[in-house]
């Protein structure tokens, strides 16, 4: 390491910038889209599996896939974002899975949220953490 | 200047290693390797020439991402940069200009184009100037096709800078340094140690000195050329040396200098023989 | 028509009857998102790929349904069941009323 003492200080002054979201502001809208795809039934914790990344390197593009064995439907929501609803697989009859992968935008370090309506008419949730850093330095 | 107000401009922080449990060193780690379609193996750590004296391995910037930005490029139809190469080869073949020519009614199928990429910047003895792939390509389209020049950073120019650099993916970059092109390598190492801006910080500060560490939540690279043109997460498209070396020179503070312009064709050299060695892996992805 | 959209899909050419192949698409698409703001604060206006489809010989494989969250370039990755040799449909709809089409077909050996 070859940094003067100035530019250590710089760097060790440590700022999680990402982690002070006004997370309260966007809890109305995450339990409504989550009641508007439930209609308010009860979840499970089973079933479903959800693959994020612990850190995304640029919210912009976040890897990210579903898998709810018996599913008709899954709906991703990112309870972060301003408006939550991200998207909603639905699986066909020729569908050789309930099983899917994308890429979406996150505002900011937040949990994303996978919820699963199976062919019972029951549904299975789960969620992720992913952490948001601001980098992409260098223009 | 106060750390406070330091801290306000670039933010930076090593926390990131500590706090997300990171703190892994790149090498106690196996190293993944960059083999592009299940078939096409990227040489991503090479030694670097002897007149390198500040590095003792060259590494690709790609070792240095995540590995979901690095499952990116691993695959051309994952790549979000193919888009781009795939829209200049329909430029490539499309007749343009007052005399409806296409860069094919003289260089042929794109592949002639074979090997460019791993030499640029070369100096060109006829205009007598170092001259980037970036320079040739204006120089096809004004006195070969009677048009205009692209715009340096122009999105038909990086789209088409990653079409030809695509051609010569996996080769070694072999840029030359000695005879013509050794006064701008000069400069461009200058350059490259010469701390500027406010933050008083060079590009050696970062890339030589610190890579592997964490600036501000970001895993800093050797900031390496061989990927170029790249595809950036950050701004969803493809972005070329200059406006990459432009947004560096602005993160510490300091005056940047124009793309296209005499001061980026020198560091360009220099930066490039850094990493000779290491693959073309145009278009890369980066953060 | 929103400029320079493109879909490109990957698809085998080759199956044995009843197998699961992996399909991948993707369109080039900025998908404005509706949050932006332009230089002078005002709002750019949302202009996405609000609904994706693939379907073989006439029966679905998977739909979704996209919002403004969904990366530019929208990607998906899925499987699909393949009962005979025929012709895979995608497509993608555009908030502006466009519609854009792929089509690939698979030999069922
Ligand atoms: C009328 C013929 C003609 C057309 C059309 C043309 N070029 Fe060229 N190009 C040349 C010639 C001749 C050279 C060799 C360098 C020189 O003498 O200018 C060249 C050199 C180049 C080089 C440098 C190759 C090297 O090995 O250093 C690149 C890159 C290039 N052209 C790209 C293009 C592109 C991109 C287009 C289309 C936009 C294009 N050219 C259209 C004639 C043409
Ligand atoms: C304040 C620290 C800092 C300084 C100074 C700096 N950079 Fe960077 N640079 C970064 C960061 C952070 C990135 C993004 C992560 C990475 O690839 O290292 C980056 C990325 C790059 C990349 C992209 C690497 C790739 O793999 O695509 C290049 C090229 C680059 N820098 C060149 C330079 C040059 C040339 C200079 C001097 C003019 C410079 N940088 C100065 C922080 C810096």
């Amino acid at each position: 390491m070859n940094f003067t003492r100035r530019e250590a200080l710089i760097i060790g002054a440590g700022a999680v910038t990402a982690a002070a979201l006004p997370m309260q502001a966007f809890a109305a809208a995450i339990d409504d889209a989550i009641a508007a795809f439930t209609g308010g039934a009860e979840t499970t914790d089973s079933g479903i599996t959800l693959t994020a990344p612990e850190i995304a390197e640029n919210g912009n593009t976040v890897p990210i896939s579903v898998s709810a064995p018996g599913a008709e439907s899954i709906t991703i929501l990112a309870s972060g974002n301003p408006t939550p609803n991200v998207l909603t697989f639905t699986f066909g009859p020729l569908a050789g899975s309930q099983e899917a992968s994308s890429r979406i935008r996150l505002a900011g370090t937040q949990d994303v949220i996978a919820i699963a309506k199976m062919k019972d008419g029951t549904f299975a949730m789960t969620s992720s953490a992913v952490k948001v850093t601001i980098g992409g330095c260098g223009g | 200047m106060k750390i406070s107000n330091l801290h306000r401009l670039v933010q930076m922080a090593a926390t990131a290693s500590v706090a997300m449990g990171l703190a892994v060193s790149a090498h106690a780690q196996e190293e993944p390797k960059l083999i592009i379609n299940g078939e096409q193996e990227m040489i991503t750590h090479a030694i670097p020439p002897a007149y390198i004296d500040g590095l003792s391995e060259s590494i690709s910037g790609w070792v240095f991402r995540t590995k979901e930005t690095q499952a990116l490029e691993l695959d051309d139809f994952d790549n979000p940069g193919m888009i781009f190469v795939d829209q200049a080869q329909e430029l490539w073949d499309k007749e343009m200009g007052p005399e409806n020519k296409s860069c094919a009614s003289c260089h042929g199928d794109v592949s002639s184009m074979k090997g460019v990429r791993t030499v640029m910047p070369k100096f060109n003895e006829k205009a007598g100037e170092l001259w980037t792939l970036e320079d040739y390509i204006n120089d096809s389209l004004t006195t070969h096709m009677g048009m205009e020049p692209w715009g340096y950073t122009s999105t038909e120019m990086t789209a088409m800078a990653a079409l030809i650099g695509n051609q010569s993916r996996g080769m070694p970059m072999n840029v030359a340094i000695d005879g013509p092109a050794a006064p701008y390598w000069a400069k461009g190492k200058e350059m490259y140690y010469t701390r500027t801006g406010v933050l008083e910080l060079s590009c050696a500060s970062c890339h030589e000195d610190n890579y592997g560490n964490y600036i501000r939540a970001d895993h800093l690279s050797q900031g390496q050329i061989n990927g170029m043109p790249s595809y950036r997460m950050k701004n969803a498209k493809l972005n070329g040396i200059h406006a990459r070396f432009k947004g560096c020179v602005k993160d510490t503070k300091a005056e940047t200098y124009k793309p296209g312009g005499p001061e980026f064709h020198a560091l360009e050299l220099y930066v490039a023989s850094r990493g000779n060695g290491l693959s073309v892996e145009s278009p890369s992805v980066r953060n | 028509m929103a400029k320079g959209v493109k879909p490109r899909v990957k698809v085998p050419k080759k199956a044995t009857a009843g197998e699961v192949i992996t399909i991948k698409t993707l369109i080039s698409h900025k998908m404005e998102s509706g949050q932006r703001k332009d230089k002078d604060g005002n709002i750019i206006p949302r202009s996405i790929i609000n609904t994706f489809t693939c379907d073989f010989n006439g029966q679905n494989v998977i739909s979704v349904e996209l919002h403004g969250a969904v990366s530019t370039n929208p990607y998906f990755q899925f499987e699909a069941k393949v009962p005979e040799s025929g012709e895979f449909v995608f497509t993608w709809l555009d908030d502006d009323g466009s519609t854009y089409t792929d089509k690939k077909s698979i030999t069922v050996a």
